[in-house]
């Protein structure tokens, strides 16, 4: 599956993209962050207030309980400063 | 309805986007031209710039999803949204939303949801340089509220110009 960060997500984890596999029992985004939060300092670090992670899957908003399977692409990225 | 959707680095004209979308038409009664400019401070320091990070993809399919939700709840004739990326200095335009309609009230609540929306729901990030450094500029709690109040109303309301 693949990965994508931006913002200070993705300077936090120190790449812009990645593809990993997933244990089984990864079902929805809320257990990825989890997941994700355990590989590393860096990741910890990205990941350490869950509560302000914003998540899309396939280009879509999604929340933290949306169920991963069939997903290609999710992102992980802050809350959007954009207009 | 036309709508066009750009996101780019390079900056934008807003008068010849606004008349490209009435060109030739005598529908049309009110286009409402929204930009949004780059300032020269941020919470009372001076800034240098910003840089605006973005979704390839997403943010295009993210704004035609609003810009779909604007066309089923008010008469549009027309909506066009640019957005900028990369590194934009104080005066420099960001944003713009035009919306064309046969009369005002629908262009102008239109032009104010896509906003809203943008603000809130594309994926940019705005990173802002100043003399001490560079930090990401955190999302406001006004932004969210003015997004959520649309939620709240009703979905049409008739033009009664």
């Amino acid at each position: 599956m693949k990965l994508l960060y931006f913002a200070w997500v993705r300077e936090r984890i120190g790449k812009p993209e990645e593809e990993v596999e997933l244990p089984a029992e990864i079902s929805t985004v809320a257990d990825l962050v989890n997941w994700l939060a355990r590989r590393g300092e860096q990741y910890a670090y990205a990941f350490e207030n869950p509560k302000v992670i914003r998540a899309a899957i396939d280009r879509a908003h999604v929340r933290a309980d949306a169920a991963i399977a069939g997903a290609r692409e999710i992102a992980f990225f802050p809350p959007m400063t954009g207009g | 309805m036309t709508a066009t959707i750009r996101l780019q680095r390079e900056p934008f004209d807003a008068a010849a986007e606004a008349s490209k979308l009435t060109r030739g038409r005598t529908d049309i009664g009110a286009v409402v031209t929204f930009a949004g400019i780059c300032r020269g401070e941020e919470n009372g320091e001076p800034i240098a710039a910003l840089t605006l990070e973005h979704y390839p993809g997403m943010a295009e399919a993210e704004i035609a999803r609003h810009v779909e939700a604007a066309e089923r709840r008010w008469s549009l004739m027309g909506v066009t949204v640019i957005h900028r990326y990369g590194r934009i200095e104080p005066g420099e335009n960001i944003v713009l939303v035009v919306t064309a309609s046969s009369h005002r009230q629908d262009a102008f609540a239109a032009a104010e949801f896509l906003m809203d929306y943008l603000k809130t729901r594309a994926p940019f990030w705005k990173r802002v340089e100043h003399a001490s450094g560079a930090n990401w500029i955190e999302a406001k709690q006004s932004d969210d509220s003015a997004a959520d109040r649309w939620q709240a109303r009703p979905p049409r309301r008739d033009a009664a110009e």
